[in-house]
């Protein structure tokens, strides 16, 4: 087979899914950060009542994480459902209502997450 | 006209929603496709784990509706408390597969070690942990110890 990369490399298109690739282990990196950094407050903190948990969220620090949590969530959920909808669904009008809807719940659950943290 | 005796070439196509069921999957391509149906569950079921961040942490009055949906249930009982605990219980076994299924993905990307072999025995581990994790959570939920 002929070189096909570098300089020689055939165009296909805009993208070659190395970013997405890539953003997909990066945010997945993250969220599985979060689970730890979670686990750890909520197990070695005694029972679990309101006061504790909303406490958790109230550190300065744990709102930072979560905030950029909720950002890596609506990335690697958009980047798995396109794949899906790139997979199984192949009308183009379909497709792209499909990716409509799904930015458009991304967005608004994204949204309101962020919109619950920064009250407290 | 020896060339004409050929066997016939294998056809590969590809797989139509009526035979799925007639090909046997390898546990690596269980935890493949489970991967993409638990993120579509928790894609799906996000505005409810938003409504129960959103309930437990907001004020004292939330979280008590938050544990209420769980034990009395909703709208005067006509949806069951049961019936959110499944649903819960759903969510934590979609996290648990896509999670363990995620962190298996890191490990073969970061060490480039990829075999047939270890395919089917991370593969294995992943279900096991996953399932199992979920059989003792589940029990919690449900008050049996």
């Amino acid at each position: 087979m002929s070189q096909n990369y570098g300089t020689k490399r055939v165009v296909t298109g805009a993208s070659y899914g190395l970013r997405d690739w890539m953003a997909q282990r990066v945010t997945a990196v993250l969220m599985a950060l979060f689970t730890v950094v979670l686990l750890v407050q909520v197990i070695f903190g005694g029972p679990v009542d309101y006061y504790r948990w909303s406490a958790i969220f109230s550190q300065q620090w744990m709102k930072f994480l979560t905030f950029v949590v909720i950002l890596a969530i609506l990335y690697h959920v958009w980047v798995g459902v396109r794949d899906i909808f790139m997979d199984y669904i192949k009308p183009v009008g379909v497709r792209l209502s499909l990716h409509v809807f799904a930015i458009v719940w991304l967005v608004g659950c994204a949204g309101w997450a962020i919109q619950v943290l920064w009250r407290l | 006209m020896a060339e004409n005796a050929k066997p016939p070439r294998p056809v590969y196509r590809n797989i139509h929603v009526t035979d799925i069921m007639s090909y046997r999957l390898p546990p690596a391509g269980i935890v493949s496709i489970l991967h993409r149906i638990s993120g579509v569950i928790m894609f799906l079921l996000m505005p409810f784990i938003i409504w129960m961040f959103d309930t437990s942490v907001t004020s004292e009055i939330s979280y008590a509706q938050f544990t209420a949906i769980f034990s009395a249930g909703c709208a005067d009982g006509a949806v069951p408390g049961w019936f959110f605990k499944l649903i819960a219980l759903g969510l934590i076994w979609a996290y648990l597969h896509h999670f363990t299924a995620g962190v298996r993905h890191l490990i073969m990307d970061a060490t480039h070690s990829v075999s047939k072999e270890q395919g089917k025995s991370t593969a294995i581990i992943t279900l096991a942990l996953s399932i199992g994790l979920t059989v003792i959570l589940g029990a919690k939920l449900f008050g049996l110890f």
